[in-house]
This record gives C-alpha cells, structure tokens and sequence, in this order.
C-alpha cells in the first residue's frame, strides 16, 4: 500500500510498530451532549453540568462510582479568564475529590482527552471514568476569538505576520486548487451536505439548509474559504463515560467498543510541513488506528471528520485513507457523503453546521458516532445499519490528530 | 585621500495621491496649486510604511552599492527625520539592527528639520576624516507630516536616501568642502506632541528658505574659491519646485543644471529625504569627473551646502542598485479616501 | 494579550530585520524557522545560523479579509506561504502588489515593513514582507544615460 511505503520511508516504522500491551477492552456505556451554538445564559460552568449530568443519568451510576475526570478545553484562560479547567469540571459536578485533568491539544483537545480516559481504563488504574470536553467562545468579540484561536498555529512564524486560522487553511486551499483542480463550487458542497445533516440534529449550531450559490455569495473570509466555507465560534460541552468492556453490560444494553485510539504529532507551523496539502498526523494516526483495529477501510460506515473549513473535509478523507490525494472532492460531486451515500460523512453537520465549540468537539463527534452505532440518530440522520464509526479531530492546521474507531460487535 | 560617497540608494513608497484629488477634497482650485507648486502628485506610505522602513529599505540600496563595506567596518548610522515613528528611543538603532551592523558602532536620530540628515553626512564625514571610524551611513528619510487641508499636506511625501560614507578607492563622489548656515528663524515648527507642523506661510520663503540656502551656498563657493560655471549640477532642498528654480537664478546657475535633481515635482517633499534623493537622482547620470553643488535646508533654519567631485569609481557602482527614476516611475495611484485611511487620519473606534 | 509585552517581540526581532534562519553543516539543509537542533541529524547535526537571500517564489497564498484583533486595521491583506530559494518555506505577507496579480510560482524578494503596533502607546514590530521581483529597474541605466547625451534631462512634464 503506497502509504505505508511512505510512512516507512519517512522513517516513522517504529511509531506504527509499537503495540500498546493493554490489560483490557474499553466500552463507551454513555453519552451527553448541549446543543452547540450561542449560549448567552450559560457559562463554562453550566455546559459542563448540562451534558455531564445526561450522561451521568444515562449510565445509571452515581457521581460517587466515578474515578476520573478528564476535560478537553482549549482556552478557558483567554476566551473566560478561567484555568484549572479539570479542578472546576470536578467541583462543579459535585464530585471533589475525584481526580481531574484538564487536556489541552487546540482544537483536538477533546480527541485527546479521549485517549486519556481510554489509557486510564485500558490500563486498569480507573474503572469509571468521566471524557468530557467544554469550551465557551462567545462571550470575546469575533476578532477576539479570532486572535484566541490563532494561537493554536505557530505564534512567532505565522500568527505574528498576520496569518489567522482561515488564512491557513485557505493557503491549503489554494495549493490543493492549483495541484489538483478543485473548484470554490465543489469545496461549497462539502458545507452544503453538513448544513443538511445539521438541519436533522436537534443540537447543531445551524439547523438551516443552503445551496451552493449561498455560499458561493457569502462574505470572503480569506479566498477561496468564504464565511460558509468556515465553521462557526460555538458554546458547548460533550461528554461520555467509559468503563470496561466486560463491564459494559452492567451499566447498558448498547455498549460501543473503542476499537482504537490513535494520536500523532506534525509540525505546529504549516511553513515546515512535507505537503500543505496533507495533513501527515492525520495519515499517521489512521494508519495506527486501523492497524489496532485490525480493520480496513471498507469496514468503516461513518465517519466525522474535523472539517473547520471545507477544504479540511476533503484533506481529512484522503489522509484518513478513504480515497486517494487529490480526489477527495470528487466524492462531493456526486453525493456519496450524504446520509444513504456510500461514506456518510459528518451526519451531525459537522463543525460548519454543528458547531465547533473547540474543546468539546473531538468528544461531540465520538457523541455522534455513538448514537448512530446504538441506532438512536434522531432527525432523519440514521444510517442504517452502522456497526463501525470512525471519529477524526484535529489540532491546529494539523499538528495534533487523533483517530478513534469505535464499534458495537 | 578621497574621502566621500561609497555607496547611495533611495527608496521611495509606491502609493501616489494626485494634486487634483487632495483640492478636491477641500474646494482648492487644483490648477493654482499645482502651478504655485510646480508639483503634480506626490507619494505616500502604505499601512506598514514608515521612516524605519523606508530608512532601511534606502540603506539597503545603498549598501548594495557599496560593495567593499563588510558590516563590522560601518562605525555610525544617523539618520535625521521629522517623522520618527518614536519620540524616544531611535530609529538609527533599528536600522542598523536591520542592515546586521551591531553592536560595535554609534547611531543617533538627528532633527533639524528637513535637514537633519545633511548634518548626519557631516558627522560622518568627520568621523571618517579623523579615523574614528571607517565607514559611516547618513539616512535621510520621512513620512511627511501636513495637516489636512493644509497647504503642506499638497506636498508632504514619504521616501528616503542612504550614503554611505568612506574614503579611498571605492569613493565614487568625493566631498571636497562642506558648510553651514544657521540662525533661529521660526518659519516651520511642530511642538512636542502636536501631530502635525505648523509654518508661517509667506514667511517661510525669503528670511528662512532664500536667506539660508543663498547663503550658505555663496560661502561655500566663496571658502572653495569655485564659482556656479564650476559645476555641472546643483541640487537644493525642494519642497516645491518653485523655490530651488528661484534660488538657482538668484545664485547664477543655469537651470539645465537644476533639473537632473529636481524630484519634487513627481515625489512631493520628502522633507529629511528631500535634497538627497535629488542628490541621488544626480549620481544616476553623473559621470567622472563632473562637480555636483548640494545645499540642503532646514526650518528653524538652518542649510547645508557640500561641493562634490564625482570619480571613476561610479561607472562599476551605479548600476548595482535602482535608480530614483525608477521609484518614480513605480507608483500606483489613491484616491483621498484611501490616503486617508493609509495616513491613518481617520478615527479607529 | 499575546501581542502585548516586549521581550517576547525583543526575542526573535534580527530573525525577523534579517530573515535568518539556521543550516545544519552535516547534512546541508537549511532551516526556517531558526532550530537549535537539526531534526534529520539529531545531535550529529552541527547547525549555525545563516541569513536567506530573501528570494523565492509564492507557494501559496491567500487574502485575509477578515484579520485578528491586531491585524484588524490592515485588511484585506495577502498572506504567502513562500519557498526561499534556500529551500525552507516561510509565512509573510506580499505587498506592493495587487490580490488579483499574484499568482503561485511568482518571484518574491523580502523587504522590510511594519508588523504592527502594540496600541497608539506601545511598541512598533518590524518584519519582514515580500514584495514582487521587479528587475525593470535595470533598464533604467541605458535610457537615463541616452538621455543624458541628447542633453533632454528635463524631469518637469
């Protein structure tokens, strides 16, 4: 396989060989989420007690039955003036002294607070253990967030000259445009399809459809990624609970196996990068993750991948394996990522339309992934049959990713 | 041994603002300006312009010609503007810091006006003629300042020129005398803090402009025992065509030899810059052998006057870096409302 | 914020005057950003630093319409991810040149310009930009001596 020879070739072998000695399996036994999107009553506080009290209530349990704590949040510091996000997660939920860490990899900061609470179990030192991820955006102005989140790229090469996150993916953009002849009007289906997916999920940010000619009419934000090429600035908390697999039963008929979890690193700054039109972590952590699995990719029936922008929809599916460089935009001209096409992808609406609240949305995904496994997708968003889901966040413009396939064999 | 120019260059900010779009801004007759003036645009920073940038961007050029300087060896860098983007703390430094010549040398701002950076080619020059130092590099350069809808605002222009100063066999222009004029004349002055100049109008031309660069000039070529027919240029300050033309009548020069350094008319008034980009604008044609006369002059007042041999060593050096011809000719034009905004005029909320 | 105070700004300031950036001997790749340790060679790698010409051609690039809180007062501007001709790539804006007349490929040379202020009070950050290559000015020579001999040097239109 033409990947895998790269890989070797880039000389990183060994990160694919090493094989985690794990003590057991771990199951999802249940879900919470907010709706993502403009909360203007509620702070960082409220959207943690919102989605962990219904997965707390789900799985049945009492808060005294819980072990650990891990929160994904990027920023509390600047968009709140508030740190020691984990300290909070556990006072506020009543639960002190539990044990609680506060993860922070950017916008995968939820992806990887996930892989921590999966080593926390898998390795048998928590049985019961909280993954959640929060983040409150809007109460800074748009510029505000805008300078907040631009310090998930390389401050002192990038953000410094005046790069902002937008900018950095439509540089991808523009590069993928000129290597492989994508066009505005297809990189405006990728948004297309998620605002149909978010109109059926009662806790997406936006819940209208659009057509290509809205977004193709909307603001420049930086050419060719327009504003409904971008995802927006959203409130919002996730959250699951994990336990052992064997255990699962106890707490729910429909447990979801966690088949993998995989993270790997890349260069902070875009400048370094191999290829800016592929995100090498991306690519690392699938073929790790796959590896794990002891699955393929025809195996896999959804996928949420990080599509902050429209053109990351694309890089995400080529890098994750599903088609090869330069021809995930054909996947768009004819709708095989809808719900019923061949790889639904995002059935949530992803972060376009779903909603990006930064630190939660790696944890929202694996949410989506589990109730399309437990077939309880409300909305019209179902897709039947699911059985294997692959999540996929990111950090930066691709210095963190981490992949997770999850399954209820 | 020679000692003089080893190396110039100019830089000069490729926005233009045309003399018809500023009057009709403000109901001026557009015609009367221009020919009272005797200019037609003049040029204007950009966002991220300013006296630091162009400073280094002129010495760069010049740099580029000065081909034996190795940066350790250049022992001062001044650079005289009235547009210093800090009121305390030097552009000279960042220059030098920018061109890789720290730390072993001396840097200053100068201010005296629009002269400020002839006074730094006299302190280089003294340094180098007693061997303090072996190179030394006067900058001038400005983002002019003018009121809108002021007079000076028709002229206030942005750009710069850079000399490097040295002696032996890479002097392409030796400087054979210097002089200077000086008397508190209060023509043109902006206090500590106002953000614009002010000047007294009429009063700017004859006791200031005419008195000081008339004689100024006449001593130098008195202490040099030179007369006009001894040069093939001259360049005076210019912050309108008007004045130098009327200065090199008064003095005995025929005007063939003012127009070779007369910018102003394209350029507008550089201020700090604006005697040494016509300065410059000479040496892209002068050729070996020819005696160029430069007077510069500053408000407040004061000028001076350089008598200037051009050497053999300029046919190997010229051609290393841009002439002023073609920054003049590289420009792209804003309107008012946009020159607004690039002077930063209007109020950010 | 974090554009605010000055060490930081002190810190990489000749990195950014000069566009200097680091060459590991051993294996003859240069590096931008400055690196104290070359990747490829790990600790067998011998690096010091090196200045770049400054010339290199557009990779990519964009138009930032919408900027962040401090580079809000310069939109639109272009931003170019470009390719020295030392090989690194590096993340700057392109001025002096129009968004319509850029296009990948384009010879760049790097110049000095204003990054931004920290406020009307605070401290100014020079960079460099990269500007168009325009070697017109080569031509002027001929043409300004030409007109020298015919005695037209007349500069008043």
């Amino acid at each position: 396989m033409n990947t895998w020879i790269t890989l070797y070739t880039l000389g990183i072998g060994g990160f694919l060989r090493r094989v985690e000695n794990l003590k057991r399996d771990v199951a999802i036994i249940s879900v919470g989420s907010t709706r993502f999107g403009e909360h203007w009553d509620k702070g960082i506080k409220d959207l943690v007690w919102e989605a962990g009290i219904q997965a707390v209530e789900e799985a049945g349990i009492s808060g005294r039955d819980i072990q650990y704590i891990v929160f994904g949040n990027m920023s509390g510091g600047m968009f709140e003036g508030q740190e020691h996000v984990g300290a909070l997660v556990a006072d506020f939920l009543g639960l002190n002294p539990v044990p609680a860490t506060r993860v922070e990899a950017a916008c995968a900061s939820g992806g990887v607070a996930f892989l921590h609470g999966y080593m926390a179990v898998a390795s048998g030192l928590y049985d019961l253990v909280v993954v959640g991820g929060v983040e409150k955006m809007t109460d800074v102005e748009s510029v505000q967030a805008t300078e907040i989140l631009s310090a998930a790229m390389d401050y002192e090469w990038e953000a410094y000259f005046g790069a902002t996150f937008p900018g950095v993916y439509a540089l991808m953009a523009m590069r993928y445009m000129h290597q492989y002849g994508l066009k505005p009007e297809t990189l405006a289906k990728v948004a297309v399809k998620n605002h149909y997916h978010g109109s059926m999920n009662p806790l997406a940010h936006f819940r209208n459809r659009i057509t290509v000619e809205d977004v193709l009419s909307s603001p420049i934000v930086a050419y060719p990624l327009r504003r409904n090429d971008c995802c927006p600035v959203s409130d919002g908390a996730a959250c699951v609970i994990l336990a052992p697999l064997d255990e699962a039963k106890k707490y729910t008929d429909t447990p979801v196996k966690v088949e993998a979890v995989a993270q790997a690193s890349d260069t902070l700054s875009l400048l370094e990068r191999r290829d800016i039109c592929t995100l090498d972590a991306t690519v690392y952590a699938a073929e790790k993750a796959f590896a794990k699995a002891g699955l393929e990719r025809k195996d896999i029936d959804i996928v949420e991948v990080h599509d902050c922008f429209t053109i990351a929809e694309i890089l995400a599916l080529e890098d994750l394996g599903f088609c090869r460089k330069g021809e995930g935009f054909k996947l768009y001209e004819e709708g095989e990522t809808y719900v019923g096409g061949k790889l639904p992808v995002n059935t949530d609406g992803g972060l376009k339309a779903g909603g990006h609240a930064v630190g939660a949305t790696g944890i929202k995904q694996i949410v989506e992934i589990v109730k399309q496994l437990r077939g309880e997708a409300e909305g019209g968003r179902q897709v039947d049959g699911a059985e294997v889901g692959l999540a996929h966040n990111v950090g930066g413009s691709g210095a963190t990713a981490v992949v997770t396939i999850l399954s209820r064999r | 041994m020679k000692i003089g120019i080893v190396g110039y260059g100019v830089y000069i900010p490729k926005l233009r603002i045309k003399i018809e779009d500023i009057a009709r801004v403000w109901g001026h007759d557009a015609s009367s300006y221009k020919d009272g003036l005797g200019v037609e645009e003049k040029s204007v920073p950009s966002l991220d312009e300013d006296t630091v940038t162009i400073a280094v961007e002129a010495a760069r050029n010049a740099m580029k010609r000065a081909v034996e300087v190795k940066p350790g060896e250049v022992g001062a860098v001044f650079v005289g503007s009235e547009s210093h983007p800090y009121a305390v703390k030097p552009t000279a430094s960042t220059v030098a810091e920018a061109l890789g010549l720290t730390p072993n040398l001396t840097a200053a701002d100068m201010e005296f006006a629009c002269k400020a950076a002839t006074t730094g080619l006299q302190a280089c020059l003294g340094l180098v003629k007693a061997g303090y130092i072996k190179y030394g590099i006067a900058i001038g350069a400005d983002t002019a300042q003018g009121a809108p809808g002021d007079a000076l605002e028709y002229t206030a222009a942005a750009g710069g020129a850079a000399y490097v100063i040295g002696s032996g066999e890479g002097v392409i222009a030796e400087i054979e005398y210097t002089h200077s004029y000086t008397q508190d004349v209060p023509d043109f002055w902006r206090r500590d803090g106002s953000p614009y100049p002010r000047h007294a109008g009429r009063f700017t031309g004859e006791p200031a402009y005419f008195e000081h660069v008339i004689s100024c000039t006449k001593a130098l070529l008195e202490k040099t025992g030179t007369t006009p027919n001894d040069y093939d240029y001259v360049v005076f300050h210019q912050p309108n065509a008007k004045f130098p033309l009327r200065a090199a009548k008064i003095l005995g020069f025929e005007e063939r030899k003012l127009w070779p350094g007369l910018v102003v008319s394209r350029l507008g008034n550089t201020y700090s810059g604006s005697s040494l980009i016509g300065l410059a604008s000479v040496l892209d044609i002068a050729s070996p052998g020819e005696r160029i006369l430069v007077t510069s002059y500053g408000s407040g007042a004061g000028s001076d006057s350089f008598s200037i041999v051009v050497t053999d060593a300029i046919e190997s050096k010229r051609e290393l870096a841009p002439p002023v011809m073609y920054y003049l000719d590289r420009r792209e034009y804003v309107d008012y409302s946009l020159y607004a905004r690039y002077r930063r005029l209007f109020k950010e909320g | 914020m974090s554009n605010s105070g000055v060490p930081k700004h002190w810190r990489s300031m000749k990195e950014r005057y000069r566009l200097l950036g680091t060459y590991c001997e051993n294996c003859r790749t240069s590096f931008f950003p400055p690196r104290k340790i070359c990747p490829k060679c790990r600790r067998k790698g011998k690096t010091r630093q090196i200045e770049f010409s400054g010339r290199g051609k557009v990779f990519s690039y964009t138009v930032i319409n919408v900027g962040s809180k401090t580079f809000e007062s310069y939109t639109p501007y272009i931003i170019g991810l470009i390719e020295l001709e030392e090989g690194p790539r590096v993340m700057s804006q392109i001025v002096d040149c129009k968004p319509e007349d850029v296009y990948i490929g384009m010879e760049v040379e790097a110049c000095l310009r204003k990054l931004f202020e920290q406020g009307e009070s605070g401290i100014i950050s020079y960079g460099f930009k990269f500007r168009p290559v325009d070697n017109s000015w080569k031509e002027y020579y001929k043409k300004l001596l030409a007109e020298k001999k015919m005695k037209i040097v007349q500069r008043i239109s």
